[in-house]
């Protein structure tokens, strides 16, 4: 067996009980990155020396018996909108070109400084984080592993893509409408994204600060567990975190679920969403059956209400929390500098923005211009709320919730680039959970008859990351295809 | 048309910074920006970084609620903060965090009130509102704004607490918005929430109109003296075009207090729609009774009551007690003064409030000095009255020797001194003068930020000379070296 093809729990062992190096490991994750990266384009930046640095003195660390942190050197791809001091941070964007934080993000300081993780580059993205299909980057389009004439889903496509393949052991990405849980499912890996508050988001490049939140694209529901434990907790940095104990994730993954009772919500098998995907998910849920859970029918009535409820939302705070690009301070500044500072500033913006952003300034600039904010975005919070409720609601009846997690398979290059509302409704089955700040995560259930892997969706209460993953873990090790590394083919 | 002064309209929006704050309102930044190298007290947070969060200051929701208490106003329980949206330069994230009583929001505390006297005539002034938000940065031009070849920024302001005080426009005469101002400035003293003799503490809009006509609003009004004259020119500017029969449109104006007149921004058609929404990487402040109990109990006595107190304890007059209290150094000076001497009864307390308010404060003023900055302690003033009255020295005399009382000199030692030969020997003076700036460059330093920086160098003269120095041609050789090495204008 080839070491890419391990969990990152299990070379953990391997390289606990020194059967290889950290350092043999990092680079056997480079010489998988040299086979693929010219069909993947999984990462926009590299770190190589300094992570080859960090493995030999990890090494060396743990030949002179020192303690060098819980993940003991795992290869960890980093989504480029999260915060590495003096590292290229771009959220796939010109207008950040060339910008390097002075500091860490929270999860940063927790996975690399704390724990030993070994940052190895940072993966590709749509722009800001705002898109399903890794398309709007402006370093260009990634690949998706199983099939790389297809997307691998967005935005967090680069870290999916790198953790498919094999090219990275963990990964981190953002989850705001499904960022996370689309190229996970996609891909066919693992993708979690936490309860809003459970893990910080200082240093996370904000897209709709309401919605946003770090979570993990992983090989196994094992290894989100292992990360969740690490980045998650209250930070006096972050306002929004919550002073919440942090669950051992990994130990509650071997509980037996048969006492367990699973909603599936009826909206989230309606018209759009493809058949072949359907199946495979209900005979996922069949074996969820198989392993005692007991199954019952709940309804989330308001969802068809979500896609446009999501983007008024998504885009009103975008319109905000990207209006400080204009160039003066860090990033890009136009060339040209005729004119006034308002001149300066609204050309260096329209060079350096792509157009889905500039798409979703625009629209959020309008729904929170007086005389339509009460119209759009005060009526897209209320409607936020009463999604909110219909998952109390089905919380009552149940202990997680299940669905596909995408509406199709990986779509191809280019299949959707000139329909965004095509594109936006793509997001029907995640965004859902954002709007209500709820926990979710999604494993491989199968593939389609493309051999395109299909995702399934476990919703759960909030802060009930312990309960999602241990139903995740049970079915994962039932269905036993988690293993699978993506072959990177046409 | 006839104009009647009572047709003229006045609301104030006041912005103060709460420079008694150790750190700025959402990150840990030093709030003591004025007089450091530029852009040296800012960090991700301050400057709008990518990826960076505000954390309030709870201290500041403590200050907030002091004043709030203290003018009367209702506080809300819970609010958000909310996002002003606009593009400025001195904008970190192009948009300032603030709060906002409408779209859901609610300010810090609604209205209040303060009371004014004008003319024996008594007026409660009522707000509207007060709520906290963010300094931004400060832009640094050569010169004028409209001739300096460039604008720099320096963020060292960006994010420095400020409470904004909305008045209703319920105030009818510059001179009562001037006694407004007093006050308020009074009650933020007493609240021990802000200095506002820094530079820079203090920036007035005023809402300006004439019954039955649109207003303006006057923007960058930077000093509570300013306010007076800018609010006087406007009325005339108004009531002028009434007169030539010109229609009053709604205009935003800027007060260019070196030409002392107002200049037309931009009309009301351009108004920024600021697109206010609630910052949701902030967390809605809660506020129960118990902490507006606990800050109420800390607050120590308002000059409202004080001066009731002080004419109940003193025998003062109104006029002496309210003038008295408006100052809380000169208040707790007097207080101190007049308790020291158990001999003391309503004629002394009459006496030392004239000696205080009127003698010692008027020399304090042609020195442009606070109580504070001199060594002038209230024993003296008991002293002197117990000379004046023990006909032991004439009130001339005793008028004589406040500029050696304000240096710190007993009544002895000063008659002591007076006695002795005073130095006046310009040539003498001018060489202890370069010493002491040779040995204080500290001191010299800090003369270029602070004015009153230029005293501790004419104190060292007279600690030179025992006191013995001609305080008038020591402050003028000082100044002159001072001026001569460009450290002041």
């Amino acid at each position: 067996m080839k070491l890419l093809e391990y969990m990152g729990y299990e070379l953990i062992e391997k390289i606990k009980n020194k059967d290889i190096s950290v350092q043999e490991l990092l680079e056997s994750c480079f010489v998988r990155i040299e086979e693929t990266e010219g069909s993947l384009h999984s990462f926009v930046n590299f770190s190589k020396e300094k992570a080859l640095d960090k493995a030999k003195l990890l090494d060396k660390d743990l030949k002179n018996g020192k303690k060098i942190g819980g993940l003991y050197g795992l290869p960890l791809a980093n989504k480029d909108l999260i915060c590495v001091k003096d590292f290229p941070t771009t959220c796939c964007s010109k207008i950040l070109k060339g910008y390097r934080p002075p500091y860490n993000a929270f999860v940063i300081e927790r996975l690399i400084e704390d724990q030993g993780a070994i940052h190895i580059g940072n993966t590709n993205m749509d722009e800001f984080a705002m898109g399903t299909s890794t398309e709007n980057s402006c370093y260009g389009p990634t690949y998706n592993p199983w099939d790389i004439t297809r997307v691998p889903g967005g935005s967090s496509g680069g870290s999916a893509a790198s953790i498919a393949s094999g090219q990275a052991i963990l990964a981190l990405g953002s989850d705001t409408g499904g960022s996370i849980r689309c190229p996970a499912s996609f891909c066919g890996k693992v993708g979690l994204k936490p309860t809003y508050g459970r893990v910080s988001r200082y240093g996370l490049v904000a897209f709709a600060n309401s919605l946003d939140q770090i979570g993990t694209i992983t090989k196994c529901v094992y290894d989100s567990a292992l990360m969740l434990e690490i980045i998650s907790g209250k930070d006096p940095l972050d306002s929004t975190s919550v002073d919440k104990k942090v669950e051992k994730y990994t130990k509650g993954l071997d509980k037996p679920i048969n006492k367990k009772v699973i909603g599936v919500p009826k909206e989230f098998f309606g018209e759009g969403v493809n058949k072949e995907v359907e199946n495979v998910v209900k005979k996922a849920i069949t074996k969820l059956e198989g392993l005692g859970a007991k199954i019952i029918s709940v309804s989330i009535p308001h969802l068809e209400y979500t896609v446009a409820t999501y983007y008024l939302i998504c885009m009103s705070e975008a319109s905000s929390n990207l209006a400080r690009y204009d160039g003066l301070r860090y990033g890009i500044m136009s060339k040209n500098l005729s004119g006034d500072v308002y001149d300066v500033f609204s050309r260096t913006r329209d060079e350096n923005f792509g157009p889905e952003v500039r798409r979703r300034i625009f629209l959020g600039t309008y729904t929170l211009s007086a005389g339509y904010y009460d119209m759009f975005y005060i009526k897209a919070l209320k409607v936020r709320t009463l999604i909110k409720n219909d998952f109390i609601e089905a919380f009552k009846n149940c202990d997680a919730i299940v669905s596909p997690t995408m509406p199709s398979t990986a779509f191809k290059i280019g299949e959707f680039i000139n329909d965004p509302l095509q594109m936006y409704l793509a997001d029907i089955l995640t965004c859902p959970v954002n709007l209500a700040g709820i926990p979710a995560i999604t494993i491989p259930c199968g593939f389609n008859s493309n051999n395109m892997p299909v995702g399934f969706q476990i919703i759960g209460d909030y802060f009930d990351e312990e309960g999602i993953l241990n139903i995740a873990y049970q079915l994962e090790q039932e269905l036993n295809i988690y293993r699978k590394i993506a072959p990177v083919t046409k | 048309m006839s104009i009647q002064n009572n047709d003229v309209i006045i609301g104030l929006e006041v912005h103060i910074q709460l420079t008694n704050l150790k750190t700025k309102l959402f990150c840990s930044c030093s709030n003591d920006y004025r007089g450091k190298d530029p852009n040296t007290y800012v960090c991700p947070v301050c400057i709008g970084l990518p990826g960076s969060l505000p954390v309030i200051n709870k201290k500041a929701i403590n200050f907030a609620t002091r004043l709030a208490i203290a003018l009367n106003c209702e506080i809300n329980k819970s609010m958000y903060f909310f996002r002003k949206n606009y593009f400025y330069p001195d904008m970190s994230k192009n948009f300032q965090i603030s709060q906002y009583n409408k779209a859901g929001g609610k300010a810090f505390a609604d209205g209040g009130k303060i009371t004014i006297k004008l003319n024996s005539h008594k007026k409660d002034v009522i707000l509207n509102r007060i709520h906290l938000e963010e300094d931004p940065a400060r832009l640094v031009h050569k010169g004028s704004i409209a001739t300096s070849p460039y604008t720099l920024v320096d963020y060292n302001r960006s994010g420095v607490t400020l409470i904004e005080i909305v008045t209703e426009p319920v105030m009818s005469s510059p001179e009562e918005a001037r006694e407004f101002l007093k006050q308020l400035k009074s009650i933020v003293q007493y609240s021990g929430i802000s200095r506002l003799d820094l530079e820079g503490s203090v920036r007035v809009d005023a809402n300006i109109s004439i019954k039955g006509h649109e207003r303006s609003e006057v923007k960058n009004i930077n000093s509570f003296k300013e306010v007076e004259r800018a609010l006087r020119h406007e009325i005339v500017r108004q009531k002028n075009l009434l007169k030539r029969g010109k229609d009053l449109i709604q205009e935003t104006r800027h007060w260019d207090d070196k030409r002392r007149i107002t200049i037309s921004l931009r009309t009301k058609e351009f108004e920024a729609d600021y697109r206010y929404f609630p910052e949701e990487d902030l967390v809605p402040i809660e506020i129960d009774n118990r902490f507006i109990q606990q800050v109420k109990d800390d607050l120590p006595e308002m000059p409202n009551e004080r001066s009731l107190r002080l004419r109940r304890e003193y025998d003062l007059s109104e006029f002496d007690s309210d003038n008295l209290v408006l100052d809380k150094d000169i208040a707790d000076f007097y207080e101190e003064g007049v308790n020291s001497d158990a001999s003391f009864g309503p004629n002394e307390y009459k006496q030392y409030c004239n000696w205080l308010m009127n003698d010692i404060l008027r020399v304090l003023n042609e020195q442009n000095k606070t109580i504070k900055d001199t060594k002038l302690h209230p024993h003296q003033i008991v002293d002197i009255i117990r000379y004046i009255n023990e006909g032991k020295i004439t009130t001339k005399i005793a008028k004589t020797m406040i500029e050696d009382m304000l240096e710190g000199f007993s009544i002895s030692e000063i008659l002591e001194i007076k006695g002795k030969k005073r130095i006046s020997d310009e040539n003498f003076l001018i060489k202890l003068g370069n010493e002491v700036i040779e040995e204080n460059p500290n001191i010299v330093k800090d003369c270029r930020v602070n004015p009153k920086a230029k005293e501790a160098l004419i104190g060292k003269i007279m600690q030179k000379t025992k006191g013995q120095a001609d305080p008038h041609i020591a402050r003028n050789i000082i100044l002159k070296i001072l001026e001569k090495k460009g450290i002041i204008d």
